[in-house]
């Protein structure tokens, strides 16, 4: 068994705090587990993936196009761009939220329209969720990535659920966990 | 530092400071380049090494020299175009050979996700005749930087540590160990050993090559070169990321997986070639093994059907080797026919620099360009850099292109730098332009840290890699002492400011240094005072040059045309109320 999770949104959303926690919790659960990601750009707006891969013995750390089972996006359009990389009949799991890439917020290029629609036609499984209007609720909106890696985790059978929020408790700062935890429930329900 | 017991998830970078770590290693130094920037920040992190950043890689790797040679085991990163900066140093520490271990770390960047070039670092090792391991993944980054410390005290000669992108970033699950406790060596007056003068050099060199025969010897019959026998029809020579990605397309066949790629063990690679039908050498970038198996006589595959450009993956490996792999390509889920437009960096909202390039747009200043953030000005909507070569290059292409064009550029010329790239290897570039009668602008954007690389103190920051105060560099008093005569400070926030210090500068028959200080917004410790941004949008007649300072908080509504903020991005810097001619942004004249 190998599973490969493939997470991408825009620099700042958080993804990187996501694919850690993934990644940690996987180790928890007793598999092989990579991760690749670059950085150096992250902060700037930019388009960031995290390619996450676990399983008895994993060598490389990159997905192959067509062998993602899950695409966790953080960001519709971003979704959209990394389609490729999904098994056919892989499952999407997308943030309704758009965040306008420059040439679109210079009016030099369209967002693309009805994005959940059109992923859904391309690929046999796709959840769409508010987790960005979760997060607000819960008061910070940087929690996005958590309220996903909760729906992600409903998704995610290899680890056990109560690794979950033990490794959160783990990995996150004292001041933040009641919030972090909170938004893991919340996504963890929204799935 | 994450840890679970004896294990821990770390990526190549962090696995290298843990190894320094548990190697003794007592001193380590760099300047920050992706995708090296981490190794030093991880080896901060351990209170056993004092981590340092230098101003540039040059003077970072002849500090870990000397401090290898004054006794402590020793290790200096950078990333792949670093190690030309540094390359001087380099060469003659190849020579001399260590006191305690010194590891030397190059980055390389395959692809070049945020680099210039992708030169392929190996060719270093040779040229220098330095000892040099690849790592393929994490564990093996912290195992090999143990293994080269310990080659290195061993053979008495640095060794090198040969990373990129991939295997730096990348993380995977390292089992960790104890720090061992070096003593300190002695450090003795050896006039023949670290006084490179020629006729001890002469005896060095032969020295060297000597030391060579013995590394090659032991890479022969080491464990990080080793045969791991299967299916002999397919036998794969492959070192770093390559093997691994390799290992995903060809789990049957026979490796001879190199980790000790010079001196190149060719021993190994002989047996290793007459046990197998055919022949394959997977690597990333040059072929820097193919050479050497082609020397031999041996025929093989390589980069007669692997790229040369870009990174491997195993996607390319599969394609490029198709009818050696005994599977298909994996079926893909067709892309849907809608345009998705690119997603590029930007400058953050709140930045300093965008009103800089804004401003020198709108003069029609022809812009030498440099490393950094502001590297940013050169796309859209900016538009407002013309070359961009190296770290301090940006003042001697100015120099240089006014030595070619005379009058039809003078009153033009701008160089644009950052703070830390003019500490780098500016300032003898502004040396240079006064002493040979250069008169273009200098800009130097000061935002007190080193941000590109995510933040990295500098003698600008007032503060050390450990934390501890420093002194604040000056900046004009340097600049004054270069010669400069004309030396101005501006606040990049202050548009009208900024065009009229401009329009001097350039019409000054001097070479002149502008100084634009206002600190990077993400810093923490920056709480500027906040006068909020409002868009009245009756007022807006679209006439876009709000749009040109290519700010992420602005856009375009897309039903009406009109500009509108975004306010969950807005950090309210006042940049666009000041462009607006209309006066449809305004910006509070009381603080919130």
């Amino acid at each position: 068994m190998t599973k490969n999770i493939l997470l991408c949104g825009v620099g700042g959303q958080g993804t990187l705090l996501a694919s850690n926690l993934l990644a940690e919790c996987a180790m928890e659960a007793g598999f092989d587990v990579k991760k690749s990601e670059i950085h150096g750009m992250a902060q700037r707006g930019g388009s960031v993936v995290s390619h996450v891969r676990f399983g008895e013995r994993i060598c490389s750390p990159i997905i192959r196009k067509g062998e993602c089972d899950i695409l966790l996006a953080f960001e519709e359009l971003e979704a959209l761009r990394w389609t490729e990389y999904l098994k056919p009949g892989g499952l999407v799991i997308s943030n309704a939220q758009n965040i306008l890439p420059m040439s679109v917020s210079a009016g030099n290029a369209r967002y693309p329209q009805n994005i959940t629609e059109t992923l859904a036609k391309i690929s046999a499984e796709v959840t769409s969720v508010d987790a960005i209007g979760k997060a607000r609720e819960l008061g910070n909106q940087k929690c996005l990535n958590v309220v996903l890696l909760g729906v992600l985790a409903r998704h995610v059978d290899e680890i056990k659920p109560e690794i979950w929020p033990e490794m959160i408790k783990k990995m996150v700062p004292q001041r933040l966990q009641e919030l972090n935890l909170k938004a893991f429930k919340t996504g963890w329900e929204l799935a | 530092m994450k840890q679970s017991s004896n294990r821990a998830f770390l990526s190549g970078n962090a696995a290298i400071a843990r190894g320094a770590w548990e190697a003794g290693v007592r001193f380590a130094s760099a300047y920050p380049g992706t995708p090296s920037t981490e190794i030093l920040e991880y080896c901060g992190t351990y209170n056993e090494i004092d981590a340092q950043w230098a101003v540039n890689e040059k003077t970072a790797m002849e500090t870990v020299i000397g401090a290898c040679y004054g006794g402590a085991r020793s290790l200096c990163a950078q990333k792949h175009v670093g190690l030309n900066v540094a390359a001087d140093p380099f060469f003659t520490v190849g020579y001399t050979g260590v006191n305690a271990g010194l590891v030397i770390v190059s980055a390389d960047d395959p692809g070049m996700h945020s680099s210039q070039n992708e030169q392929d670092n190996r060719y270093y090792a040779m040229m220098a005749k330095i000892p040099m391991f690849e790592p393929a993944n994490s564990q093996e980054a912290k195992d090999m930087t143990k293994a080269a410390m310990k080659m290195s005290e061993e053979y008495d000669t640095p060794v090198m540590l040969r990373m990129t992108t991939r295997t730096s970033h990348s993380e995977g699950i390292v089992s960790l160990g104890e720090r061992e406790t070096a003593p300190d060596r002695e450090f003795v007056r050896d006039m023949a050993k670290y006084c490179v003068l020629p006729n001890n050099a002469r005896r060095l060199h032969a020295k060297v090559e000597e030391r060579l025969k013995k590394v090659a010897e032991f890479g022969n019959n080491c464990e990080f070169n080793r045969i791991e026998a299967g299916d002999t029809r397919i036998g794969i020579i492959s070192s770093g990321i390559s093997y691994s990605h390799a290992r995903e397309i060809f789990p049957k066949a026979s490796y001879l997986k190199l980790g000790l790629t010079f001196p190149i063990p060719t021993e190994l690679i002989k047996k290793f070639a007459e046990s197998v039908e055919t022949l394959i050498v997977i690597e990333e970038n040059e072929p820097f093994i193919e050479t050497a198996v082609r020397v031999l006589g041996i025929k093989c595959i390589g980069k007669n059907r692997l790229p040369v450009c870009g990174e491997l993956n195993p996607d390319i490996i599969h394609e490029s080797l198709k009818e050696f792999v005994d599977k298909a390509m994996p079926q893909t889920t067709t892309m849907p026919d809608v345009e998705i437009p690119v997603r590029p960096p930007v400058l953050c909202p709140g930045c300093p620099h965008r009103g800089i390039f804004f401003m020198l747009r709108k003069l029609d200043c022809t812009v030498t360009g440099d490393i950094g953030c502001y590297s940013l000005g050169a796309f859209a909507p900016h538009n407002a850099m013309h070359t961009i070569v190296c770290m301090g290059a940006s003042i001697t292409n100015s120099l240089g292109i006014e030595k070619a064009m005379k009058d039809k550029i003078h009153g033009k010329l701008v160089a644009v730098l950052g703070e830390s790239t003019f500490m780098h290897s500016g300032i003898t570039g502004l040396i240079d332009t006064v002493y040979n009668k250069g008169r273009h602008v200098t800009m130097i954007l000061d935002n007190s840290i080193t941000a590109m690389t995510g933040h990295q103190e500098n003698p600008a920051s007032g503060r050390t890699l450990k934390g501890e105060p420093a002194k604040v560099l000056d900046f004009a008093a340097i600049c004054h002492a270069c010669g400069v005569t004309n030396v101005h400070a501006v606040d990049p926030f202050d548009l009208k400011t900024v065009e009229a210090t401009l329009k001097t500068a350039l019409a000054d028959s001097e070479p002149s240094v502008i100084i634009a200080r206002r600190p990077c917004f993400l810093l923490k410790s920056y709480k500027p005072r906040v006068r909020l941004v409002s868009i009245n949008r009756d007022k807006c007649v679209k006439c876009g040059i709000c749009w040109k300072l290519g700010c992420p908080a602005i856009e375009v509504n897309q039903q009406d045309g009109k500009t509108q903020i975004n306010q969950a991005l807005c950090v309210h810097c006042g940049l666009c109320a000041a462009v607006c001619r209309p006066g449809a942004i305004t910006q509070a004249k009381e603080e919130a």
